[in-house]
């Protein structure tokens, strides 16, 4: 689960990291109120979604005055901000942060991840803050500081000081970091995150070490311990069929071709989904329907994958294991009762009670196309797609 | 011989008497797995399925000689029970349980380390259908039947796409010795080298198979541990050449977040170290007969 930069800025600084002071803002009122409140003569208006690099997508905007501020505000509430990270069909600002300014002498990146090579937390750093960390790892890959953490005994001082001394801080600054570091790592471990990233941790002028952006990612398994974060997530974000089928036991992920896959399993969903590919159609989504699927489960992974527009064909392909196929192809003929189907269907069924799941099929005297293969599945999808739609 | 489990494996089941337990308890006693009961906090001294209830894995090791475990406890609890069963002195462990906070694997994974190797419990799973080495035992969820025993040793993140490798095996009469589900969490118990290795050394495995996907380093890991310390042929297949960078696809590891991560890259590296690659999910059965063909196994 991903949250806003102002919500992770809340918490970090909450464990001991500097931050500006700011406020949130709905409306262009709003914003010129909490500017007020601030004081200062610079204040920076930025687009709340979640995503990275929205200082290219033009969601940050430094302003001088009250008119400016309004405009900047009124500008960007209710946009679409497109971000290389949020894909082609942005994300919608809702909320905005105002944040007072602050003059910058350099810029450091920071980023606390779960390392899953060394199979602990590992921080990573950069002197050459302000740019991603791949542009870093590509452009200045020897400016990049590592350090594994001991799962038993946590974050060491020194270990701060360590990357304090790497990252050039001066004497005078190292007290301020290893606060501002073991802060970032002990949110990361308290709350069960998979991500805290500093991007830029900003030297002042004046000699203080600021967190000017912060961004948080948690452990969704862990969720169930942390009701506090959980409390955090903003539903307007997220994908909404996405969000639909979470709350049905269901993993989907949107795609961008039509060919509407249903399967079970992580694994085999994604080889389904290759071998649309490779048979020459793009899957319309990734969607996984779990162990043990009852005939309701079925229908409503069925109807979730249908309320697609973009589908113009469907494979279901099931090897079941702990799922029945008997139970698969009810749900299949319950949910075809209720719906009408406008595009073509491709069904195979193999594992467990697959001659009474082929059985019911071919009884329901349903328009199914039926497939025994992995790959006659596929190659049957994406011909019964190319007759429907009539391309070739 | 096998790996990890065989006609010796003397199974315990954590999560005894819950409803999954329950279930797959009764399918791995059908499939003939030597079943010798189960822990179940407070149940000690009860009886489930003809076998001896236990309230804890020191007392099912030290009553019936349990050496073998496998846990369906919920994810809440999952981590505290495996590191139980690397207490008591279990040899293999298979973690079932999907959804277990990933933080709570760095411990476990630090916990076990506590043990010199030679006494230290090997672990697979979380979050996966387990393992079978079919005739022998069957320590899982999977359908037994679509395994035939043989010489390949199978190794894969995914359970279905596992029982798909498996009977298109079965289809071109070609059986299994171990089947290793090693499961779809980003920090797991054994990384698909581990199993490697312990094929390599199998006299029983004459011919692997690795079924990859998408995210984490360990397919490139075993890439080139095949590469530098395996006679044996590799055959591979890497699910999720359609994933975009980014998105999770179900399992909690399987999501392209660095360079090296996605199918593609994965398919050069191993392709680069000598593994034979599967063009397509769909040809894992016909590579391996291929691959059998030119090796003369």
């Amino acid at each position: 689960m991903e949250i806003h930069e102002y919500q992770a800025k809340e918490i970090l600084s909450g464990f001991g990291v500097t931050t500006l002071p700011g406020g949130l803002a709905y409306s262009p009122e709003q914003a010129v109120y909490r500017a007020k409140e601030i004081g200062g003569e610079v204040w920076v208006v930025k687009a709340q979604i979640h995503s990275g690099a929205r200082g290219k997508a033009g969601g940050i905007k430094v302003c001088k005055s009250d008119d400016e501020i309004w405009e900047a505000a009124d500008e960007l509430l209710g946009k679409r901000l497109i971000t290389h990270q949020t894909g082609p069909a942005g994300k919608v600002v809702h909320r905005l942060y105002i944040e007072a300014g602050c003059a910058i002498d350099r810029e450091i990146y920071l980023a606390f991840v779960l390392d899953r090579a060394a199979e602990r937390v590992s921080v990573v750093a950069s002197a050459e803050g302000g740019m991603e960390i791949e542009e870093i790892a590509r452009v200045r890959p020897q400016s990049i500081v590592r350090c594994a953490i001991e799962p038993a005994v946590g974050m060491q001082e020194f270990q701060a000081r360590e990357m304090a001394f790497a990252l050039k801080l001066p004497p005078s600054m190292v007290s301020q970091a290893v606060t501002t570091f073991m802060g970032c790592y002990r949110a990361f471990r308290d709350l069960d995150a998979t991500m805290v990233e500093i991007n830029p941790l900003v030297v002042t002028k004046d000699n203080r070490l600021i967190a000017l952006d912060a961004k948080m990612s948690f452990d969704d398994n862990a969720l169930f311990r942390h009701p506090n974060i959980a409390e955090l997530r903003d539903k307007s974000q997220e994908d909404p069929r996405e969000m639909q089928a979470a709350d049905r036991g269901l993993s989907y992920v949107g795609l961008d071709g039509n060919i509407g896959c249903m399967i079970n399993g992580a694994g085999l969903a994604m080889a389904s989904m290759d071998m649309i590919k490779l048979a020459g159609g793009e899957p319309a989504n990734f969607l996984d329907i779990g162990g043990g699927a009852n005939p309701e489960r079925v229908a409503k992974a069925f109807r979730l994958v249908l309320s697609d527009q973009k589908v113009e064909a469907m494979l279901v392909n099931i090897f079941a294991g702990i799922n029945r196929c008997d139970w698969v192809a009810e749900g299949i003929i319950q949910a075809l009762q209720k719906i009408e189907m406008k595009v073509p269907l491709v069904v195979r069924l193999s594992g467990t009670n697959v001659e009474a799941g082929r059985k019911m099929i071919k009884e329901s005297g349903l328009p199914i196309i039926g497939a025994e293969t992995l790959a006659e599945a596929a190659e049957k999808a994406v011909a019964a797609w190319k007759k429907h739609t009539g391309r070739a | 011989m096998a790996i990890l489990l065989d006609k010796n494996s003397r199974v315990i089941v954590q999560g005894f008497t819950g409803q999954i337990g329950t279930f797959h308890a009764n399918d791995m006693i059908k499939y003939g797995t030597n079943v010798v009961g189960g822990v179940t906090p407070g149940k000690g001294g009860s009886t489930h399925l003809d076998r001896p209830v236990f309230n804890t894995v020191k007392d099912a090791v030290r009553e019936v000689g349990a050496n073998a475990s496998i846990i369906f406890v919920p994810a809440p609890y999952a981590a505290d029970s495996i590191m139980e069963a690397a207490d008591a002195g279990i040899r293999y462990c298979v973690a079932i349980t999907d959804g277990i906070p990933a933080q709570d694997m760095i411990r476990v994974k630090r916990y076990m380390r506590r043990y010199k190797e030679a006494n230290r419990m090997r672990l697979t799973g979380p979050n996966c259908a387990g393992s079978i080495s079919p005739g022998k035992c069957m320590m899982g969820i999977m359908p037994g039947h679509i395994y035939m025993e043989g010489d390949v040793g199978i190794v894969g993140r995914s359970g279905t796409l596992g029982y798909e490798a498996a009977s298109q095996m079965k289809a071109l009469g070609i059986g299994v010795s171990t089947s290793i589900g090693i499961g779809g969490d980003p920090i797991n118990g054994s990384s698909f080298k581990d199993i490697i290795e312990s094929f390599e050394q199998d006299p029983e495995t004459k011919m692997m198979v690795i079924i990859g996907e998408i995210g984490g380093p360990q397919e490139v890991e075993a890439a080139k541990f095949v590469k530098e310390n395996c006679k044996k042929p590799v055959v591979a297949y890497i699910a999720g050449l359609t994933a975009p960078k980014g998105r999770r696809m179900g399992h909690a590891g399987a999501i392209i977040s660095a360079y090296g991560e996605s199918a593609a890259e994965k398919v050069e590296v191993l392709r680069e170290c000598g593994v034979h690659v599967s063009p397509t999910p769909a040809d894992i059965g016909k590579t391996v007969a291929e691959v059998r063909k030119k090796y003369g196994i």
